[in-house]
């Protein structure tokens, strides 16, 4: 119970922080990566500010193996770079520019009743439902 | 030559922003152990394990319900969506295969890698990052739209 609260409330806080840095405007973020156009560089500070506190609490997490929760630590231990971690970060980018949301944004739009973001997040949904498909088709061959 | 539109720019907002956004990441590390990475969290509901659901689906709900909380205050800044329809169908495809085929999107690889300073999630950021740059170029300033 107490673990889905802590969930609820960092969700919370998450979106509370996308409305408030622009992230959850479609068109703040192509304004950050149109760089041949007239650049917008705000959401480089929206990076800035949460690797700032970022940092300071993996820092902390790093020393313990039990959260303040109780709750045993799952920090990726995956170093491998491959071809699935560049190929999926160019088609999620490439999507990213295209309607200039990603998935938190994506969800908080809907959040916010807009239409247009329905249809983007059924899309995304949809997509990972593919991934999962091929997937499971790759892991059976 | 790159051209500010200082007339957009907000970045005390966006810095404050970015702290709410990593205190949130920072509080559900702490509290419960876990990234805040937003397509895994999304993607793990559609292969979902035993004891695996409620969380989930809480994390989302407080993200989708944050409107909603914040328009007890304040008026919601304007969200701004000029894609047409079959664009945010293909984004949304894209975005949804490419998260979960790189395992993470800007939360889990852009704020909390970064913040953990792996090497595997500068490399992802650095392809999401890249692919939007150059789709925005190639949208905006090759294909005019």
């Amino acid at each position: 119970m107490r673990f889905n609260i802590a969930s609820l409330l960092a969700g919370l806080l998450f979106g509370l922080g996308l409305i408030v840095s622009g992230m959850a405007n479609p068109e703040k973020v192509l304004g950050f990566l149109d760089i041949a156009g007239l650049w917008d560089p705000s959401l480089a500070f929206v990076m800035g500010g949460a690797i700032l506190v970022g940092l300071g609490a993996f820092a902390v997490a790093r020393r313990r193996t039990l959260s303040f929760l109780g709750f045993s630590m799952k920090i990726p231990s995956n170093t491998h770079i491959d071809k699935r971690l560049v190929i999926g970060g160019l088609a999620f980018g490439a999507g990213w520019g295209i309607a200039g949301f990603c998935p938190g944004p994506g969800l908080v739009a809907l959040g916010a009743g807009e239409i247009k973001a329905v249809v983007f997040v059924a899309s995304m949904v949809a997509g990972m439902a593919v991934f999962e498909v091929i997937e499971r088709r790759r892991i059976k061959t | 030559m790159i051209e500010i539109a200082w007339s957009n720019f907000t970045p005390w907002s966006a810095l404050a922003g970015g702290v709410l956004i990593g205190l949130a990441a920072a509080s559900f590390l702490l509290l419960n152990g876990r990234i805040a990475g937003i397509s895994g969290i999304l993607g793990g509901l559609l292969v979902p394990g035993r004891g695996d659901i409620a969380w989930r689906v809480a994390f989302l709900a407080g993200l989708i319900g944050a409107p909603a909380l914040w328009i007890l205050a304040a008026e919601l800044p304007p969200i701004e969506i000029n894609a047409s329809y079959p664009a945010l169908i293909v984004a949304g495809l894209l975005v949804g295969i490419g998260t979960r085929y790189g395992s993470g999107c800007t939360s889990g690889h852009g704020v909390c890698g970064l913040s953990r300073l792996s090497l595997r999630s500068l490399v992802a950021t650095l392809s999401f990052m890249g692919a939007g740059f150059l789709t925005v170029y190639m949208i905006r300033h090759v294909m005019g739209v």
